[in-house]
């Protein structure tokens, strides 16, 4: 019974992800792409949704793990002869292995996770703002070595010649398994245990929950997502260092912040919402047609509409536009006198 | 001697004096605003910013210096109170973390508007350009704009030490920033110490601004961004909570980078920023208070 009144709760948004997809095939090849992004999207903010959303703790560090995953499989897939053209400082290693597609986003997810795994154990000690600052540090070092570290990828070059092996169905799958993975993680013990410390710290560690590991368990699981959107996103454009940086932090925790960081369903809504407009200001730089009127905007627009947006939700409403709930069908309620009388009998 | 056993000349090592000085001074300022309200402020560099395009329009109008410097003041000043009023207060009684978030969103709203209004090439201000030429100092070339950098910004420090520790205003925000609410039950006026707080932290962005556009003239939207980072990773090595410790981290950076980036080849000064990241992470982890403050860490409250 409980169970099933449950069931909702993930049924909404993996019909949300196979609605995008869906829509996403029907659509001219110019407007697929901006569905494929969003796709790509909802994978990188589900995935910082499964740590900040879940432990309530601020974390700017999953675009690293995001450019982690996207370096691994880039790196791995890129064809043998045009590697040395393109990446001529790469390591021996990297040089002389290749792997396949589905290969190559099982490793990034992996890459990911071992990441986050080895920032997490030192730093997952930490709450607060210390916490954001910490993960901010490890942005910049990932962000400062991957540009400048020939050996291990294309440093300020963008990729190129990584198979596009990422489709609308590609897509689809990888952002399904971050939302089935984080509402499945949501719902063990050990989500329930690290929402617990969200909501009071003292009260679960008096009742003895280990904040640390569960902290670290979310941050290494957000981590995989991470890697595997990466991985996605690799397949599907040629990434450059630049794009995994503060912008992109910027956009996705706008994405988070203005869906509701406290739910599954306000990531996925909020990465739809705010990427459909994002998309729309970004095309019209060079022009789009609404409604027959010709709409071109300076460069920039972007980014500032999704600014404001973000600062009035967490001055106005800082749960989100879901209200950081999950989605539930409307229950009958029992009149009340009912409940009057039931409370009058115990 | 020491200097020339390190392979270091007065030139290079007075600019980075001179950058550990503007460093300093945001450093400072952004140190003073946590102080009261809590607020790590990331949007400090685009308040900078903002002041740096009104200095590109004194040159560009052809005003002379003395009145452009007061136009970049002023709008640094107006933007901060706007910004205080408008996002600060709102968000007072949410946690670090939310306030932390809500400043980010506003440097991409500012270094958009920015990137809006005067493209990816952005403003020259090209008039205080004049500070660049060197002074000859027995017959060592010192740039003016570093010493005149320098002095201001020890001028700058001292004067808010005096500020705060000799007048009714400091001591008001000295015991804000130890304790906001005994504080207010001790008379202290809230809405005055931050509005205080964040004018003399708008107008040391103003100071820094100027400064720092004599070094960097094409002002764009992301000036002063970067140096931003590096201050607010200087602030935490130092210690947000005290303005002399967070001075002190905020020019060690500033010095280091000026330093290292002046003697080491480009093929190692490039992982720097990496360094100073993980010297920020460890110092988060062994000594959360910061580098330069006394005192065990506070014990974590319930």
């Amino acid at each position: 019974m409980n169970q099933a009144r449950r069931l909702p709760e993930l049924l909404a948004p993996v019909l949300l992800v196979l609605a995008t997809a869906l829509l996403g095939l029907e659509v001219s090849p110019y407007l697929q792409t901006y569905f494929l992004d969003t796709l790509v999207k909802v994978a990188i903010v589900v995935a910082l949704y499964v740590f900040i959303g879940n432990s309530g703790v601020l974390s700017f560090g999953t675009i690293s793990f995001v450019a982690l995953g996207a370096w691994t499989a880039g790196v791995l897939t890129v064809p043998e002869g045009q590697k040395k053209i393109t990446m001529p400082g790469l390591s021996h290693f990297l040089l002389s292995h290749n792997v396949g597609n589905v290969a190559s986003l099982v490793l990034a997810a992996g890459a990911g996770a071992v990441f986050a795994l080895a920032v997490g154990l030192p730093l997952m000690r930490l709450s607060g703002l210390a916490a954001g600052i910490a993960t901010f540090a490890v942005l910049g070092i990932t962000y400062n070595v991957l540009t400048y570290e020939q050996r291990i990828g294309p440093g300020l070059n963008s990729f190129s010649g990584v198979p596009q092996t990422t489709g609308m169905w590609q897509a689809a799958i990888g952002a399904l398994i971050c939302v089935v993975a984080a509402y499945a993680y949501q719902r063990t013990r050990f989500g329930r245990m690290l929402r617990a410390t969200r909501e009071d710290h003292a009260a679960a560690a008096a009742a003895g929950i280990s904040t640390y590991r569960q902290r670290l368990l979310a941050f290494t699981l957000s981590g995989a997502l991470a890697g595997l959107a990466g991985g996605l996103w690799v397949h599907l454009l040629p990434l450059q260092v630049g794009g995994l940086y503060l912008t992109l932090t910027f956009i996705t925790l706008a994405m988070l912040v203005v869906g509701g960081s406290g739910s599954l369903l306000g990531a996925v809504v909020g990465t739809l919402a705010l990427n459909g407009i994002y998309s729309f200001f970004t095309a019209a730089t060079n022009t789009v047609d609404v409604l027959g009127w010709h709409l071109k905007v300076p460069a920039g627009t972007a980014e500032m509409v999704l600014g404001v947006l973000m600062a009035a939700v967490l001055i106005l409403r800082p749960a989100g536009i879901t209200g950081s709930r999950e989605f539930s069908l409307p229950r009958r309620r029992r009149p009340v006198a009912d409940l009057e009388k039931a409370r009058a009998t115990t | 001697m020491i200097l020339a056993f390190l392979n270091i000349t007065w030139p290079v090592f007075a600019d980075a004096l001179a950058l550990g000085g503007i460093f300093a001074l945001m450093a400072v300022g952004i140190g003073l605003v946590f102080g009261v309200l809590r607020l790590v402020n990331f949007a400090y560099g685009q308040l900078m910013m903002a002041g740096a395009f009104a200095l590109a329009y004194g040159d560009q109008w052809g005003l002379p210096n003395w009145l452009s410097i007061l136009f970049c003041f002023g709008v640094v000043l107006v933007l901060s109170v706007l910004l205080d009023h408008l996002v600060f207060r709102p968000l007072r009684m949410h946690s670090p973390a939310v306030m932390l978030v809500a400043t980010f969103a506003v440097a991409f709203v500012l270094q958009n508007i920015a990137l809006i209004a005067w493209g990816s090439f952005g403003k020259t201000a090209g008039s205080l350009g004049v500070w660049q030429a060197p002074w000859d100092i027995h017959g060592v070339y010192i740039r003016k704009i570093a010493i005149i950098a320098i002095v201001t910004a020890a001028v700058c420090l001292v004067l808010l030490q005096l500020l705060l520790t000799r007048t009714p205003v400091g001591l008001h925000m000295r015991a804000a920033s130890m304790d906001f609410r005994t504080a207010r039950l001790l008379g202290v006026r809230a809405n005055r110490v931050i509005g205080g707080a964040v004018l003399i932290s708008g107008l040391l962005a103003g100071v820094a601004a100027v400064m720092l556009s004599v070094e960097q003239p094409q002002i764009t939207s992301t000036w002063a961004l970067p140096e931003t980072i590096y201050v607010l990773m200087g602030v935490v090595l130092g210690g947000l909570n005290r303005p002399i410790p967070a001075t002190l981290g905020g020019f060690s950076i500033g010095f280091a980078f000026g330093l290292l980036g002046g003697i080491l080849p480009s093929s190692q000064s490039q992982y720097l920023p990496s360094f100073i990241f993980a010297a920020v992470i460890v110092v988060l982890l062994v000594r959360p208070n910061g580098l330069f403050t006394r005192g065990a860490a506070p014990v974590e409250r319930v």
